[in-house]
């Protein structure tokens, strides 16, 4: 009996909604088509520290996102750091259309048949994962909230530094 | 339910050595994905103009709303609406003299995210000269399973005042008169209190599922003071003789809906609905209804509706009863009659982008016209009494156009 | 209550408090989310259109509700909150 209501206590501690996730384990691997065209892998990224948004032009919170992940990529992408933006709409015409009126510098993939998303379990829009320069999957965040950058730099610099 | 991710383990794998059962708690625990939140309404304005012509009443006003969020986790809205009714009604010509008015009502309401949690408060004030209403409301709004489905339960509580107006022959002013059925006193109060639950499911990637169950009673003086019931009286008159509405004091009411969304492929909503009511006055009430969105090209938008509403009378309800004091609560109100009723709506928007304000381009002006035709099988027009003989006029058919436009801005 | 000796067996009342703890918990998980959503996240753009919102033009449709809940015998369960009056 004494077994049982701890499990059930250690049960309800561990189901309390954790935001990041500490990932652990190696970042899938994968290759998209960008929007210029050419194909882009995440091997090509080993030794950097990559950070991955899954974003779509039709949620309200990716779209505030993309100036600040604009200015994160702009500060460290000289420092061994880059960003992937993947757009995870099947029809990417809404996409281009909201890019052009807002560009960013960083580079654009597409993931029309959601292959990357599946990998990366995307379980709410926005996604944001940073993998660290032996290619771990280290942070997990979802969902975006006025602030939440600040988290992002936190992340970066100190995996820059490793 | 599947298990997924080796992602997950490390959760999973500290369960190892527990029962099945509670290995089974622990399981559906690793499944739990960290809190997203939901999503506050957007900041808006809306101003719309209402017109409703039918019936020999007319009623027009504005009605303006704007919401916007104050920091990230508080939506605060305000509306102002005005109905000026300019009203020669079938029951105004029967009873009484044509009349003017203006109702104006004001609400405040707030939204609080919280996680996946929404709460939700508001306050809404009616004041028309004979009658006045506050209601407040509150609800709570949860995500789960993923943001697939929304669960709201909400409360509301409405306190009304009941006069009845009549213009003093002598002065030529308009005063409050004792409301018939009151004791002879000139106001009597009205309370209402509401409890409803919604569900909202999301079903596949084009299909939406909305069920509400609404749950209403009211308590206090809730007739309609100017109406009057009719009895036969042969000799008398035009056949039949005027009395005063007697009105039970409390009713409560139950209705269920159900509301089906779908995509289209070629980008077009389609929506279906349902309502089943009924209350302990004895009225049965089916509405059927059906909208149509179809979007066409960057700036437009049209809109095309189908309504069907049946009711069946309440129990105390008589369009003519057969002598005085026939019974102890009647009512010729035609709200509460047995009757069909038919709207066929359309509607057209265009929406523009606000120059130098990057936005979807969703700002709109919108134009919508609905046709209402209300069918009664026990309303008869006693204006006509004359010609036909009470009880046997033709039954009264109502015909109105409702118009409206208005102009909503996102910012 | 008879318990056949050497075979374990389950008594009413542990059962009555794993189903009680079993909705406790599912009452729990309800804020973190239990089933796999069968619509990703990302699969979810045609909710994201506003023609597919159960409320796109909410100063209209709150308007046409009033319209018809005073001139009808029923009301209620139709998504939007109104204040009362005396409308006739």
């Amino acid at each position: 009996m004494k077994n049982r209501i701890a499990a059930i206590t250690a049960v309800l501690a561990i189901a309390l909604p954790a935001l990041a996730g500490s990932g652990g384990g190696p970042a899938p691997q994968f290759t998209l088509t960008a929007r210029d065209g050419r194909a882009v892998s995440l091997a090509q990224y080993h030794g950097q520290v990559v950070m991955i948004n899954f974003w779509a032009s039709w949620c309200g919170p990716c779209r505030q996102e993309m100036p600040l992940l604009d200015s994160i990529y702009r500060k460290y992408h000289k420092l061994g750091f880059t960003l992937l933006g993947v757009n995870v709409e099947p029809d990417s015409k809404a996409a281009d259309d909201w890019l052009k009126d807002r560009p960013v510098s960083f580079p654009i993939l597409y993931d029309k048949e959601s292959k990357v998303s599946k990998l990366y379990d995307v379980a709410g829009m926005p996604s944001t994962v940073i993998i660290d320069r032996s290619g771990k999957l280290r942070t997990l965040h979802q969902g975006f909230k006025p602030g939440d950058e600040n988290e992002y730099l936190d992340s970066i610099r100190s995996l820059i530094r490793e | 339910m599947q298990l997924t991710g080796e992602a997950r383990g490390a959760r999973t794998r500290c369960a190892a050595g527990l029962s099945p059962f509670t290995r089974t708690l622990v399981t559906l625990c690793a499944l739990a994905a960290p809190a997203l939140g939901g999503v506050l309404p957007e900041d808006r304005a809306d101003v719309l103009w209402h017109v409703y012509k039918g019936g020999d009443i007319t009623i027009q006003g504005p009605s303006v709303l704007v919401r916007k969020k104050v920091g990230d986790n508080l939506s605060l809205s305000a509306n102002y609406y005005e109905d000026m009714i300019s009203s020669a009604s079938i029951d105004v010509k029967l009873s009484a003299s044509p009349y003017h008015e203006t109702r104006r009502q004001e609400s405040l309401g707030a939204d609080y995210l919280h996680g996946k949690s929404t709460y939700s408060a508001g306050f809404i004030t009616s004041k028309e000269p004979d009658y006045k209403a506050n209601t407040s409301y509150f609800a709570v709004s949860q995500d789960m399973f993923g943001d697939l489905t929304t669960v709201t339960l909400g409360y509301r509580r409405g306190w009304d005042r009941v006069y009845k107006d009549q213009r003093n022959s002598v002065t030529g002013q308009v005063e409050h008169v004792p409301l018939p059925s009151n004791n002879g006193l000139n106001q009597a109060s009205a309370d209402h209190r509401g409890y409803s639950l919604s569900l909202s499911q999301v079903l596949t990637r084009n299909a939406i599922l909305g069920f509400n169950y609404e749950l209403l009673t009211d308590q206090g003086y809730l007739a309609n003071p100017y109406r009057q019931i009719r009895y036969l009286s042969p000799g008398h008159g035009q056949g039949f003789t005027p009395a005063d509405q007697v009105y039970p004091n409390t009713r409560t009411s139950s209705a269920a809906s159900a509301q089906l969304k779908y995509y289209l492929p070629y980008r077009a909503a389609l929506t279906g609905k349902y309502r089943f009511f009924h209350d302990t006055w004895g009225i049965l009430a089916h509405t059927v209804e059906l909208d149509y969105a179809h979007p066409v090209g960057k700036h437009w938008t049209f809109d095309g509706s189908l309504r069907y509403y049946r009711q069946g009378a309440a129990d105390f309800y008589s369009d003519l009863f057969p002598r005085a004091n026939y019974q102890n609560f009647m009512a010729r109100d035609r709200e509460l009659a047995a009757f069909h009723s038919y709207t066929v709506g359309a509607g057209g928007s265009w929406q523009f982008a606000m120059p130098g304000v990057p936005s979807l381009g969703k700002n709109s002006i919108n134009v919508r016209v609905d046709h209402l035709l209300v069918d009664y099988s026990d309303f008869r027009n006693a204006l006509l009494a004359g010609t036909y003989g009470a009880g046997n006029e033709p039954l009264y058919e109502l015909n109105a156009n409702i118009f409206q436009v208005f102009v909503s801005i996102w910012f | 209550m008879r318990v056949s000796p050497g075979l374990p067996s389950v008594s009413l009342t542990v059962k009555l408090m794993r189903a009680a703890a079993a909705a406790l918990l599912l009452a729990a998980l309800a804020g973190c989310a239990a089933p796999t959503p069968w619509v990703k996240p990302y699969e979810r753009e045609h909710f994201a259109d506003p023609i597919m919102s159960f409320n796109r033009d909410p100063v209209s449709s709150t308007y046409l509700q009033h319209v018809f809940e005073t001139r009808e015998g029923a009301r209620g369960a139709t998504g939007s909150v109104g204040g009362g009056c005396g409308c006739n």
